[in-house]
């Protein structure tokens, strides 16, 4: 398998602040990669400095092989990647419907006559998350937190993107909403051949989902390779599964 | 009694300039959260560019056109080479970048144009059949345009996809890039339809107050108290209070404060809201769980 998103001594800083040092990281097409660490490590850093998302970066950012470290927000979301931000960024004010209609704002598939395919994969999106289909009318605001988390999901999904970065899907949520969630995600993952790039404060789940992680602390990646390697080293176990 | 109808029904017609003006205001409001004080004079420029197409010989409902496309690019080129620069600028800043451009405009209509009065056509028939002694038929008319041109606005809002791009392009600009809306371009957007509803305004306000470099800061104040009885941030709220304002306005003046004041209820409109209720009438919170 082939890298489809590839970091190389990426920087990355807000303002004056530093925050990653070199990171180095890849997603291989139809992976599923987990960053974990501390609060402040560069997670969500990490996920910002590839869509370019309020934060400075330097060096290579390739998705798909081509170099997407110059280029505009919507411009590096129009080649592909879906982006779950962290507090989920839905249009509060709009109905869940709307928001859904936005996730497709870039789609304009010739074959696509009358919305159709949209249609369906709107469709698609209720058979994940069926109470977004009771909910369809509703302001995205009113949403409990596991809806909305649902629906920032689905949103990112209505663009089709080849890969899907999450930013602590499971933050202030009940454990049982997390489960669907993750259970949705690996769904996801099989079937539409999604690659996931996923943050995540709870280890353990993120350990089940994926299949390689990256551990950063202080903004550099400290170590990486697959869960089950990383669940053993016992730094980690210290650190992050509480043994 | 036929007195008080005629006074309400002409505060009707005044009132779908403020409902214009307000809109304009409102919507550069919920993209930028700018308030722009050089509503009023843009409005101005253009009608003194549909009064000059229409001297120089072109029919007036296609001046009118022009004039409309005019303004469009002329509002989004200002965001583009001008706001743009100032988007994270202080909002101090912001406020003198609009009142410069007041001044600005203000003098430079003087300065092309003369401050002489010029009488500017109205399109509907003085003697129309859907005239009456209560409504001359370009107030009627001042009416019907406002009215369709708010329906446009509603239309494109609430059922085209740029519409809905743009709305949520002024609640959220993160989550818009993500989706992959060209936030700034939207932000342009906004300001070319502004200025679109701030010529409409100033073309049918040009037969009644007269066309002079000063013509809408009188309206641009009425537009204010407008917006913010209907709630600054609420484009339904907007025409709303500018109907009410316009009504208003004429009721006070009949029967209350006289003509020369008038222009005071505005002011105490806007000073009332703001202490009594600053959301305005419509203004919505939105409720967020989280």
């Amino acid at each position: 398998m082939t890298a489809l998103l590839e970091l190389r001594g990426v920087d990355a800083a807000y303002g004056a602040v530093s925050v990653l040092r070199g990171v180095a990281l890849e997603v291989e097409d139809g992976g599923m990669v987990a960053l974990l660490g501390a609060n402040g490590a560069g997670k969500t850093t990490t996920l910002r400095a590839i869509c370019q998302m309020a934060v400075k970066t330097r060096g290579e950012i390739r998705f798909a092989g081509e170099r997407i470290d110059r280029l505009a927000t919507e411009a590096i979301v129009r080649r592909g990647i879906g982006h779950v931000p962290e507090g989920r960024g839905t249009f509060a004010s709009l109905s869940v419907e709307d928001n859904l209609r936005l996730g497709a704002y870039l789609r304009r598939d010739p074959a696509d006559r009358g919305g159709r395919r949209v249609a369906d994969d709107t469709e698609r999106m209720f058979g994940y998350f069926p109470v977004l289909r009771d909910r369809l009318h509703q302001q995205a605001g009113t949403l409990s937190g596991g809806e909305q988390q649902m629906l920032a999901i689905a949103r990112a999904l209505m663009a089709r993107p080849r890969l899907l970065l999450l930013d602590e899907p499971s933050f202030g949520l009940a454990p049982i909403i997390v489960q669907d969630i993750f259970a949705i995600l690996r769904v996801i993952n099989r079937e539409q051949r999604t690659s996931i790039l996923i943050v995540e404060q709870n280890a353990r789940l993120a350990l089940a989902l994926v299949d390689r992680v990256y551990l950063l602390e202080t903004g550099r990646v400290v170590t990486s390779g697959p869960p089950q390697q990383i669940a053993a080293d016992a730094a980690v176990r210290r650190a992050y599964l509480g043994q | 009694m036929q007195a008080l109808l005629h006074q309400l029904l002409s505060g009707l017609a005044n009132g779908a300039i403020y409902a214009s003006v307000a809109l304009a205001l409102v919507m550069i409001f919920k993209a930028t959260h700018q308030v722009n004080f050089a509503q009023g004079e843009l409005a101005m420029c253009a009608t003194y560019v549909a009064s000059s197409l229409i001297q120089a010989g072109v029919p007036y409902w296609a001046a009118f056109a022009l004039t409309v496309a005019i303004s469009f690019v002329a509002g989004v080129v200002i965001e583009r080479a001008v706001m743009r620069q100032f988007q994270h600028a202080s909002v101090l800043t912001q406020v003198i970048v609009f009142i410069g451009f007041l001044i600005l405009f203000n003098s430079l209509a003087g300065w092309i144009f003369g401050p002489t009065l010029r009488s500017f056509p109205s399109p509907f028939d003085p003697h129309a059949w859907y005239g009456s002694t209560y409504l001359s038929p370009h107030e009627v008319g001042m009416i019907g345009v406002t009215l369709i041109v708010l329906s446009i606005v509603f239309v494109f809002f609430r059922y085209t996809r740029l519409g809905l791009a743009m709305r949520a392009a002024a609640e959220n600009p993160q989550s818009s890039r993500l989706v992959g809306i060209r936030v700034g371009w939207m932000l342009a957007l906004g300001w070319g339809l502004a200025s679109v509803l701030g010529a409409v305004a100033g073309m049918m306000a040009a037969p009644i107050v007269s066309l002079e470099p000063n013509m809408m800061s009188g309206v641009i104040l009425y537009g204010f108290a407008a917006a913010l009885l209907g709630g600054i941030d609420n484009p339904w709220g907007a025409p709303i209070g500018g109907f009410l304002v316009g009504m208003l306005e004429n009721l006070a003046g009949a029967y209350l404060v006289g003509s020369t004041l008038k222009l005071a209820l505005a002011l105490f409109v806007i000073v009332g809201v703001l202490v009594l209720r600053p959301s305005g009438l419509f203004g919505r919170t939105v409720v967020v769980r989280v």
